[in-house]
Formats: structure tokens, C-alpha cells, sequence
């Protein structure tokens, strides 16, 4: 048998697997025993019903948008923390890890209070007519704010690690910069960057606090999933908060699956190449 | 030289041992209440605790919780030892009876009033000149006019402006189709829905959304107080009575001995002492001498009670307020 640096191997499984079951997996049994109490015609429709389809509708739309802003923003920003150096890029740094740290209702009312019409950026944004609390374009910013970490934390070592005789190598093979980024360190990164999108939609698919201010939470338009389960909550309707829920933690499941075939697979044909 | 004084007897205080307090229930009482409530009751709880150290020698404290009374019944229902609760909805006490039996049947019979020491109304806030000439119910639903008002889904506060525009709708255009029709038109008028009270209040004063805040009167009269020269305050001719019904938990003062203590508390507020507290923060009261004393403040305004316009909370829960009824309807096709 090999031996292992650490001793104690069956403890240590043991001591997880109960932290998982008891933390993690045994409310969200709870959570779908409760969906699956009140049977599928009603399951059926009360997910079905507009409200519920336009709260899922608006949730996964906003979180798309601020998905897509924070791959590229958030890819560009993991480089430049990673390959340039210059004054104050400790404090940047250290700067990213704010969302996480901020209670998100914090940064929900710093952004209202931000981007209201009579706000330091809204005041500016209304005279072009565009407004963002209360339309899906806040919670998109919300969303955006507190899942900003993700792309950066899980990207920004993997470029840190990358070698650059490998670039160097491309070059003086001939490649242009282009093709460098595209498939040298592209596909070096894509794993990573692909694990801190999901990370950053799964997040934004959960937000509360922070959506919750800038939302308007008008039912049709601006209401998201979150809110909706909540106010069925303070309806004492528990099943059809239990139903929305376990909607949103199988989308949610399904994603983390998806990202995790799809790394995978390119292991494997990166592995092959 | 006093503050030495002032150590030397807190720390005399201290020193006392728990014997000293003959009283024989716990030296705190938790008081879970609705939304916009906190500063009424840090009010009346320095007020009670003085009264109460006079009369029995026991030092007590009274722990304050606020949040939307829907979600405070279900925090007791899931297990908060609230010893009273003081709510703005009948039904967010009637629920801890029905769901969980830790109120007793009677609650509303065993203090006056229906155990409600005071009430207020869906009222409005304009800001300062009533720039949209704002009078009556009929001018929240013209198409110049933007309103806030929280989620009435999630807010107590909301639900009383909810009924008292149907019950309003109801009289005066006589057919339910009409009154559906003037409350969609009232809701569409709404930029944002926020889930309480007071995020409805910074929304209104601090965003400068809306042209008219709706909320209790008592509540429209401490943001004018807040800031003056900035709003005022419009109360219709025609509102809803808002109970604001009070209970002792009986599971929870049974377990914990509190009772005595707790009863004293709910009995304070309908002592003329209390009913001044309550009216000075605009609520408007019973105890005849405090009502005339503050006379001016309360314009005259004719209210409809729950029983009249609906016929009960039993109903209005079936038919208005239980998920896909009546208010899930108009909310959601605005």
C-alpha cells in the first residue's frame, strides 16, 4: 500500500462526508421531499403558472448578461493582476475579494443609491434616458457586482502558472499573437475560466440581498426567482416555495454537471493533441 | 464628580445579588413587532421598564425584533420565544393560533378593543407644496401620478393600502369589475415594490421616486417630522381601519414565567401614560383625554373596518389574499 503523507485517511473521509450530509445535503433532501409532498399537477403548475415562468425568465436573462460581462471583464482583469506589474496592484488585488466580503444587501443599497436617478452615476444615465434601478438592467448590475471574483480568483492563478517558454516557444515558431492567445493560452486557461463562469451564473441565479434593492420587484418584469419563493414563504405556502427552490437547484445542479463534462472533455483532447 | 457617582452606583447595581429581584419572572421580555415600529417602542419600552423598577424593584430589559409581521409570525412559528407580540395585522396573530397554538383562542377578547391599544390608516405623503395636488384615492390612479408603496405581498403595511383602495373602489363605483379595475390601475401606477415599510420610506425620500408615499398615517407624520419643510402629509376623507392587535404568547410566557411581566407590558399600553407615547408617534388612540389633547393633529377622516368592507379577515384571506386570489390577480396583470 502507498504510503500518505497524511495519516488518519478514513477520519478525515469520515469527518467530510458528515459535514456534507448534515450542512449540505440533508436540507436540500429536506427541499425537494417538501416539492415532491404536493404531487405533480400542482408541481406542474405552479411552476408553469406566467408569474413563475417570467420570475425564471428574468433571473436566468440577468444572470446570462452578467455572466457574459464578467467572463470578459473579469478574464481581463485576472490578466492584468497576473502579467503587469505597476503601483498599486496589491491593493487591486486585494480590491476583487470586496464583493465577497460585503454583505450583499450593503451592495445592493450602495448601487440604488449609486445609480438612482438622482445618484452620482444615475443623474448622468437619465439625461441619455436610460435608466437602470428597478429594470432588469440593475439586477444585471447587481448580479454582476457580487459574482465579479469568481472569473478573476479561478483565472488569474492558472495564468500566473503558465510558462512562458511555451510562448516563447510559439513565437519563435512563428505564430502571431493571435494565434498564441488562441491555442496556446487559451485552451490552458479555458478550464478554469469555464469553472468561474458557471460559478459566477450559479451565483447570480441565487442572489437575494443585493437584487432585492435595485430590482423594483414588479411581478412580471422585475421579479425574480428569490423574491417570488420568499413571498411565498410569507404566504405560508410552503410546497410552492419548496417547488420554485428545487427548480432553481436543479438548473443550478444541471450547470455544475455541464461545466464538469464539458472540462472533461477538453482534458481528454487536450490530453490526445 | 457625578460620574464617579453615577459608576459608583451602576456598579452598586451590579453587585446586587439576583436575590434582590423579588419579581419572580425573568428580567427580559422580548417584543417582536412589524416593520416601522422601532422607534414607537424604544419609546414606550424606557417608559415601561422606569414604571416597572417603581413598582416591583426589578431591573428589566425589553429586547425589540422588527421585521415584516408575516415573516416575524412565521420566525415565532419556527421557534422564536417572543414573549408579546405587537403586529399591524389581526391575521399575523390569528396564524400562531391556527398553525401553531402557541396564542390562545380568545387573544382578541382578553384586552379591549379587539386587543388592538391603537390604530392608524392608509394615509399619504406628498412632497412639500402638493405639487400633483394630491386630495383623495380617485387622484393615485391619473396617469401623471407615480406612487410608492412596498410589495404587497410581503408587507402588512401594503396589504392595508391594498384594502383600503378596494374597499374605497368598492363604494364608490359599486361593481367588483370596476374596483378591480381602479386597483390594477393603482398598482400599475407603482415604479417599485419593496419588500418592507421602511425600504418603501427610503425609496420615496431618499431616491426621490414617486409623487405620493403611501404608508400609515402615523408613519407619514414621523417623516415629515424627519425632515421638515420637505413633505406633507394628505389623509383621505375616506380609509381602512388598521388594527394594530397585541397578544402575550402564551407557550412561550408559560415556559419562560414570564406572564405577569408580559400582561403588565400589553396592560401599559392602554394606560393613559402608553396612549400619550402612542399618540405623540401619531397613532391615534382611545383613551378620551389623550384623544382631545391631541385633537388637532388627527384630521377628521371616516374609516371602514375590515368587517364592514369585506366581511372579515376569514374572507378577505380566501378571497384576497391567499396565492392566486384576488391581489395575485391584479398584481400580477397590471
Amino acid at each position: 500500500m502507498r504510503r500518505r503523507t497524511l495519516p488518519g485517511f478514513s477520519l478525515a473521509l469520515g469527518t467530510t462526508v458528515l459535514y456534507l450530509g448534515t450542512i449540505v445535503l440533508l436540507p436540500l433532501a429536506a427541499l425537494m421531499l417538501k416539492a415532491a409532498d404536493i404531487g405533480p399537477e400542482r408541481f406542474v403548475a405552479i411552476i408553469t403558472s406566467p408569474r413563475s415562468l417570467a420570475a425564471i425568465s428574468v433571473t436566468l436573462t440577468t444572470a446570462l448578461w452578467a455572466t457574459a460581462f464578467n467572463a470578459v471583464y473579469g478574464l481581463a482583469f485576472a490578466w492584468v493582476l497576473a502579467r503587469y506589474d505597476f503601483p498599486g496592484k496589491r491593493i487591486l488585488d486585494a480590491v476583487v475579494d470586496i464583493p465577497f466580503a460585503l454583505p450583499t444587501a450593503v451592495a445592493g443599497l450602495a448601487l440604488t443609491a449609486l445609480f438612482a436617478k438622482n445618484g452620482w452615476f444615475g443623474a448622468p444615465l437619465a439625461e441619455w434616458g436610460l435608466q437602470v434601478v428597478y429594470t432588469p438592467l440593475g439586477i444585471a448590475i447587481a448580479m454582476a457586482f457580487t459574482s465579479l471574483p469568481f472569473v478573476v480568483r479561478t483565472v488569474q492563478p492558472v495564468i500566473e502558472d503558465l510558462a512562458h517558454d511555451v510562448e516563447e516557444a510559439a513565437r519563435s515558431l512563428g505564430a502571431s499573437d493571435l494565434d498564441i492567445a488562441r491555442r496556446v493560452i487559451f485552451p490552458a486557461i479555458f478550464p478554469a475560466f469555464l469553472a468561474g463562469c458557471s460559478l459566477a451564473f450559479a451565483r447570480s441565479l441565487g442572489e437575494f440581498g443585493a437584487v432585492i434593492f435595485i430590482a423594483g420587484n414588479q411581478p412580471m418584469k422585475t421579479e425574480i426567482v428569490a423574491l417570488l419563493t420568499f413571498i411565498r414563504l410569507e404566504e405560508f405556502d410552503y410546497p410552492a416555495a419548496a417547488a420554485i427552490s428545487a427548480v432553481m437547484l436543479l438548473a443550478a445542479f444541471a450547470l455544475l454537471v455541464a461545466t464538469n463534462a464539458i472540462q472533461a472533455w477538453h482534458v481528454r483532447r487536450a490530453g490526445v493533441d | 464628580m457625578r460620574r464617579l457617582l453615577l459608576a459608583a452606583a451602576f456598579a452598586a447595581a451590579a453587585a446586587l445579588p439576583a436575590s434582590a429581584q423579588q419579581a419572580a419572572g425573568p428580567n427580559t421580555l422580548l417584543n417582536v413587532s412589524y416593520d416601522i415600529s422601532r422607534e414607537l417602542y424604544q419609546a414606550i419600552n424606557a417608559a415601561f421598564v422606569k414604571q416597572w423598577k417603581a413598582k416591583t424593584g426589578q431591573d428589566l430589559t425589553v429586547n425589540q425584533s422588527h421585521a415584516g409581521s408575516s415573516r416575524q409570525a412565521r420566525a415565532i412559528l419556527e421557534g422564536l420565544e417572543a414573549d408579546v407580540v405587537t403586529f399591524n395585522q389581526v391575521t399575523d396573530v390569528q396564524i400562531l393560533h391556527d398553525r401553531g397554538n402557541v396564542v390562545a383562542a380568545d387573544w382578541q377578547k382578553r384586552l379591549p378593543n379587539n386587543a388592538s391599544p391603537y390604530y392608524s390608516l392608509p394615509a399619504f405623503l406628498v412632497r412639500a407644496g402638493n405639487p400633483k395636488n394630491i386630495r383623495d384615492w380617485d387622484d393615485l390612479v391619473r396617469d401623471d401620478v407615480k406612487l410608492v408603496f412596498p410589495n404587497p405581498k410581503t408587507s402588512g403595511n401594503a396589504r392595508y393600502t391594498y384594502l383600503a383602495a378596494y374597499a374605497y373602489a368598492q363604494e364608490k363605483l359599486g361593481s367588483p369589475e370596476k374596483a378591480d379595475a381602479f386597483v390594477r390601475k393603482l398598482f400599475a401606477n407603482v415604479p417599485v415594490f419593496d419588500t418592507g415599510g421602511r425600504a418603501a420610506t427610503t425609496t420615496f425620500v431618499e431616491r426621490e421616486v414617486g409623487d405620493v408615499l403611501i404608508t400609515f398615517e402615523a408613519e407619514t407624520n414621523g417623516i415629515r417630522d424627519q425632515y421638515p419643510g420637505k413633505f406633507q402629509v394628505v389623509v383621505p376623507k375616506v380609509s381602512l381601519l388598521a388594527e394594530f392587535p397585541v397578544s402575550v404568547v402564551d407557550k412561550v410566557v408559560d415556559k419562560r414565567g414570564s406572564r405577569a411581566t408580559a400582561t403588565a407590558y400589553l396592560d401599559y399600553l392602554y394606560s393613559a401614560e402608553g396612549q400619550d407615547i402612542l399618540a405623540k408617534f401619531h397613532n391615534r388612540v382611545h383613551n378620551p383625554e389623550v384623544v382631545s389633547h391631541y385633537k388637532e393633529q388627527f384630521p377628521p377622516v371616516r374609516l371602514v373596518t375590515v368587517e364592514e368592507a369585506f366581511g372579515g379577515w376569514d374572507k378577505i384571506n380566501k378571497e384576497h389574499l391567499a396565492s392566486g386570489a384576488k391581489l395575485d390577480q391584479l398584481f400580477e396583470k397590471r
